[in-house]
Parts: structure tokens; C-alpha cells; sequence
């Protein structure tokens, strides 16, 4: 039997080790955004443009401007030594989509949970999601101009998020803003297991 | 031409229905190597008998000389992933490409990890 980590010869270098980071929360709530504006290539993709029929399905109440979005998953890179690559996937928020969850889910690092303040209820199933399998996360308020800005602590209240978990405003589109989300992410990572072990 | 035609989908469009499982002799997962879809692969030999690969394969060997995630050879080669996992785990069983499982849960994240990311992002 093949071992997954393959005895390597010297010439080829070392093959980097990865981890990755979850980007989750309801439809349209700027996950692409987010992993974009950080990834060190342009987020790749296996999407498909939704069609019209499944446009029907998904409630776009309140997220008029969107008329399209992924179907599957987009995910972009950030190398952070020859040894360890850094892969942040954006998650696919339809319930329908659930079955990819527990692939991405398993060994990752962390996730963020997107909230957008139009229609907040949506990243309900994703808070869900995380707490139940035990996946360390925050919750990250995507504040687009226009939108309602919410007070954090407003933010907590509304999605019964525990007090341990960080809230954060965000904007998903720059780059320092979406860093902070996923300093803030690592940071309480290191502080959930400090308190586990 | 009539309009059904001109219509239709391109064969290339129809292809992806019947293509993965051809390209992977019917097979739909593999038996000997367990890929994450983060497994990060590298071409392992440039003596590569290419007469002995499928097209697909081939195509891999050429993007995976720098070392690429599962995720990212399906995405530039626009091959499903369960079909990337099937044709690299061939390829891994034939000593063609070299492959690195990722941290999972049965490998804890280890704090120096944790540092090594938050530095990396904080360089971004």
C-alpha cells in the first residue's frame, strides 16, 4: 500500500505541508470576497453559475444586487513557509450543499462565520454547524456601506453566540480588515486550546 | 442550421457527463491512497512513460512540478475532484508524484504551527 506521505527524494525539495481555514455564512454574504482579498492567487473555483431555476430556490431577499453566485467551492492560498501552505475555502451556505461540509470541516484549523447584517439569521446553520462539531470559530459582521451597522455585542445577542467566541466588524473587500478576521481566528484557535489542553 | 442545433450543447459541454468515469476506468474512488482534497502533490521522475497515462494524468504530471493542492489541480484543470483523487492516486501507486497529507484532526495543529500562520498572515 501506497503511504500517503511518500518518502521524498532530495532533488524535488520539500513538499509543503497544508492546513486550511473555513470561511462560512449565508448566501451572498462576501466569502469569496473575503477569501480573495487575501489569497495570494486569485481564488480558484470549481462553480458554476447558478441558473435562473435555482435562482428560484434560494431566498434573495434583501441581496437584490447578487444575481448570481457559486454552486461549489472557491478557495484561494496563502504560502506561509516552504513548509506550510495556508488554504482558505469559502464554504458553500445552502443547506443543500451541506454534504461537502464534513470533508472541508474535518482537520481544519478554524473557521469564520460571515455574518451579513441585511439578513443576519443566515449564518444560524453555520454557527450550528461549527459549534456542533467542535470547530473552533468567530464570527466576523461583513458591514457593507448602506447596510445597518451593528453593535457586536447586538450581534451576539441576536445569534446566541457564547461569550468566548470573538465578534468582529469587518469589511471583506480589504485586505488589512480581512486580515485582522483571520489574525483574531488564530489567536482564539490558540486560546480554545490552551483551555482544552 | 436548424435552431436545436445551434442550441445544443457543444460536445465538449455534454463531454464532463461521461468523461470522469472513463478517465478513470469506471473506478470511483480509490483503494490505496487516502487523498485530502488539501493533499499537496508534486511530479515525482521526468523519465514519465506518457503512452502508459491517460491525457488527464499527463496534464497533471505537467502543473504538479511545483507543488499544488488536490483542490488546485482540479480547479486549473477543471476535472471534478473525486476524479483528480483517482487519476493522482494512480499516478502516487506508479511512483510518478509524491504526496503530503495535511495537519488534520489526527495530527494536531501544534502551537509553533499556530504561530508560524499568524505570522504568515501578519507578512500578508
Amino acid at each position: 500500500m501506497a503511504s500517503n506521505d511518500s518518502d521524498r527524494p532530495a532533488e524535488t525539495g520539500p513538499i509543503p505541508s497544508a492546513i486550511k481555514i473555513l470561511v462560512a455564512g449565508g448566501f451572498g454574504a462576501g466569502k469569496t470576497t473575503m477569501v480573495g482579498s487575501v489569497s495570494e492567487i486569485s481564488p480558484l473555483s470549481t462553480e458554476e453559475l447558478m441558473t435562473e431555476a435555482s435562482l428560484g430556490v434560494d431566498d434573495l431577499d434583501g441581496v437584490e444586487e447578487k444575481t448570481t453566485t457559486t454552486v461549489a467551492l472557491d478557495f484561494g492560498r496563502i504560502t506561509i513557509s516552504a513548509e506550510l501552505v495556508l488554504y482558505l475555502f469559502g464554504t458553500p451556505g445552502q443547506q443543500r450543499f451541506w454534504f461537502m461540509w464534513d470533508e472541508l470541516a474535518l482537520g481544519s484549523l478554524g473557521a469564520v462565520v460571515l455574518a451579513d447584517t441585511r439578513r443576519l439569521d443566515t449564518c444560524f446553520p453555520s454557527v450550528d454547524f461549527f459549534e456542533r462539531r467542535g470547530i473552533p470559530f468567530i464570527v466576523a459582521v461583513n458591514c457593507f456601506d448602506g447596510a445597518y451597522r451593528y453593535e457586536p455585542e447586538e450581534v451576539r445577542e441576536a445569534l446566541s453566540i457564547a461569550d468566548g467566541i470573538p465578534i468582529v466588524l469587518c469589511d471583506a473587500r480589504v485586505r488589512d480588515s480581512s486580515k485582522e478576521v483571520l489574525i483574531t481566528l488564530v489567536q482564539h484557535v490558540v486560546a480554545t486550546m490552551a483551555v482544552v489542553g | 442550421m436548424p435552431d436545436e442545433y445551434a442550441s445544443g450543447p457543444a460536445p465538449e459541454e455534454a463531454g464532463p457527463l461521461v468523461r470522469p468515469y472513463v478517465m478513470t476506468w469506471g473506478r470511483q474512488r480509490s483503494d490505496t491512497v487516502q487523498l485530502d482534497m488539501i493533499s499537496v502533490v508534486i511530479a515525482a521522475r521526468a523519465d514519465v512513460d506518457e503512452m502508459s497515462l491517460e491525457p488527464e494524468q499527463v496534464d497533471i504530471l505537467s502543473l504538479c512540478h511545483r507543488p499544488l493542492s488536490v483542490a488546485e489541480v482540479s480547479a486549473h484543470l477543471d476535472i471534478p475532484v473525486a476524479v483528480v483523487k483517482v487519476l493522482l492516486s494512480d499516478l502516487i501507486g506508479r511512483g510518478y508524484v509524491l504526496a503530503r497529507a495535511p495537519y488534520t484532526t489526527e495530527s494536531p495543529v501544534s502551537r509553533d504551527i499556530l504561530q508560524a500562520v499568524l505570522d504568515g498572515i501578519q507578512r500578508l
